[in-house]
């Protein structure tokens, strides 16, 4: 048995005036250690899928698997980062990366070490943990929301286009750390993103899903010699261009088609 | 370069000189506006170009201010005053910060009380002086009551829209960790309104003053409303004008202190 199992998932959000169908039977499964990708154009559904995941949202229909166990029975298995870092400007950074420990109170000495570890371990040290988030750049501080995320040692890390938020040089200096963690950790990722490059450069899997309503239009297995390679590595590999021209043909045909359907006859 | 140096030196000091120079003008017009307001007031007062019995003057206001001191009638008047005052504004702000968790942690509730919100914010809360005091009979709770009533309404809905105001990513980064509501409401909604309730304790010194003056009028017994409300009747204005300067000096001062405190918690 996979290790997440996502099983016909059907979301449909209502308004008062409309019923919007964001995803149609989404089927798929993701291996313990494995890194996927959901990719696509705006407003195929790619964050409600992943809420949809972390249990967030209740689908209309379907179920999510993890070990075999629904999600909604799970508590602290599933990280989840956000666009932004999301780190309380209240809080010390000592606190934020803290916080997932206290409020499941798994809070003691040891966590408590192996978290400030963590931290040092992300190249964050010097005294940094009595600072406030607003005294650290952009980068140190997805940095610090990644310790958070990992602190309450979560099976399955949902990453909601982490990067987008970042200029290039400190996007690609992160890529390279969050993946070396991760498989460090051996920990199982799904990343959502709307960048090929990083979702190629990143993942093992790449799901293709399309719009209105979202659904897995395609998906790419990432060559052997890519997956092995840092992203950063990855990027500069001559396999890398034959799949990013693949997929990126696949978008485009996907956006012909979508702008098609829609042109009144 | 090291002249470069020097030469942007001087100029800052000629800059920070500069602000020095404007600061001392600022204060030197505002004391001339305090000296020019009471020595006219008193040379048209003692000229009779101004009813003296109604406007009495600033230094028979001074006379009557150390009388007042010197009997100890001003600090037992003022200490009621400042009790009310305290506690209407304490309980009106806590009351309404409580209610605004209520409606937080239940929409139903707070769709079903929305329409008694709207009526209870625009009727005047002074309106109800009356039946306070009849209810809670004469004296320090009816006008605690007061105080009370008169900023409770506001906060309430002032803290309720900041409250529902916090940026739901960070209760959905705080759900992602399986936090409570109570939990989310600790952590995230209450730090995240923190500025707006400490500027609806400014709003609330104010309006709480109004509630107790109003209700001192009322009850007639004791305190700086009834200082004034005395005077008016046994038309004392000297009375009058000396509870009214006293009430703007300890209302500023209570104004700056929430003012400090404002800072001090901000900046942390």
């Amino acid at each position: 048995m996979s290790f997440l199992q996502v099983r016909n998932i059907h979301h449909t959000y209502f308004t008062k005036d409309t019923a919007t169908t964001a995803l149609s039977d989404i089927s798929l499964t993701v291996e313990e250690g494995e890194f996927v990708s959901f990719l696509g154009p705006s407003g195929c559904g790619k964050t409600t899928l992943l809420s949809i995941i972390a249990n967030l949202i209740k689908p209309t229909e379907g179920t999510v698997l993890l070990e075999n166990k629904p999600v909604s029975t799970l508590k602290n298995d599933i990280g989840y980062m956000l666009q932004q870092d999301y780190l309380f400007p209240w809080k010390t950074i000592e606190e934020n990366i803290l916080l997932g420990l206290k409020l499941s109170k798994q809070l003691n000495e040891k966590t408590k070490t192996n978290t400030l570890n963590l931290l040092k371990q992300m190249g964050l040290n010097g005294g940094i943990e009595k600072q406030l988030p607003k005294q650290l750049s952009g980068g140190m501080r997805q940095r610090v929301a990644l310790v958070r995320t990992l602190a309450t040692e979560p099976k399955l890390l949902m990453l909601d286009e982490p990067f987008s938020a970042l200029d290039y040089q400190t996007k690609l200096k992160l890529e390279d750390l969050v993946s070396n963690t991760l498989k460090a950790f051996g920990k199982t990722a799904i990343l959502v993103t709307h960048d090929i490059g990083e979702a190629i450069a990143m993942s093992d899997r790449v799901f293709l899903l399309s719009p209105r309503p979202g659904r897995i239009y395609k998906t790419f297995e990432i060559p052997k010699e890519l997956k092995r390679l840092s992203p950063f590595h990855a990027r500069n590999h001559e396999a890398f261009q034959g799949i990013f021209q693949t997929i990126w043909k696949e978008l485009e045909s996907l956006e012909q088609t979508t702008e098609k359907s829609r042109t009144p006859s | 370069m090291n002249k470069q140096l020097k030469k942007v030196e001087l100029l800052h000091k000629n800059y920070i000189q500069s602000l020095k120079v404007e600061k001392r003008w600022v204060r030197f017009y505002q004391a001339v506006i305090f000296v020019l307001f009471f020595s006219i007031w008193e040379f048209l007062s003692r000229n009779e170009w101004i009813d003296p019995l109604i406007f009495s003057s600033p230094s028979k206001i001074w006379n009557l201010f150390i009388d007042n001191i010197q009997d100890g009638s001003l600090f037992t008047h003022l200490g009621v005053t400042l009790t009310e005052t305290i506690f209407g504004f304490l309980l009106g702000t806590f009351l309404g910060v409580f209610i605004a968790a209520i409606l937080w942690w239940s929409p139903m509730i707070s769709k079903i009380l929305d329409p008694y919100l709207v009526v209870l914010n625009a009727m005047p809360k002074v309106a109800l002086g009356p039946v306070l005091i009849v209810a809670l009979s004469p004296g320090y709770p009816s006008i605690i009551a007061m105080g009370a009533i008169i900023c409770v309404i506001i906060t309430t809905i002032v803290v309720y829209t900041s409250f529902k105001e916090v940026d739901p990513n960070y209760l959905k980064v705080l759900q992602t960790f399986g936090a409570t509501r109570f939990q989310c409401f600790k952590e995230a909604i209450i730090p995240a309104s923190f500025p707006t309730i400490i500027s609806t304790l400014k709003v609330n010194v104010g309006l709480s003053w109004v509630g107790v003056i109003v209700g001192e009028f009322l009850v007639s017994s004791k305190g700086l409303g009834y200082m004034i409300i005395y005077g008016f009747q046994v038309f004392n204005f000297t009375l009058v004008f000396l509870s009214l300067l006293v009430i703007a000096v300890i209302a500023t001062i209570m104004y700056q202190l929430v003012d400090l405190l404002e800072k001090k918690l901000i900046k942390q």
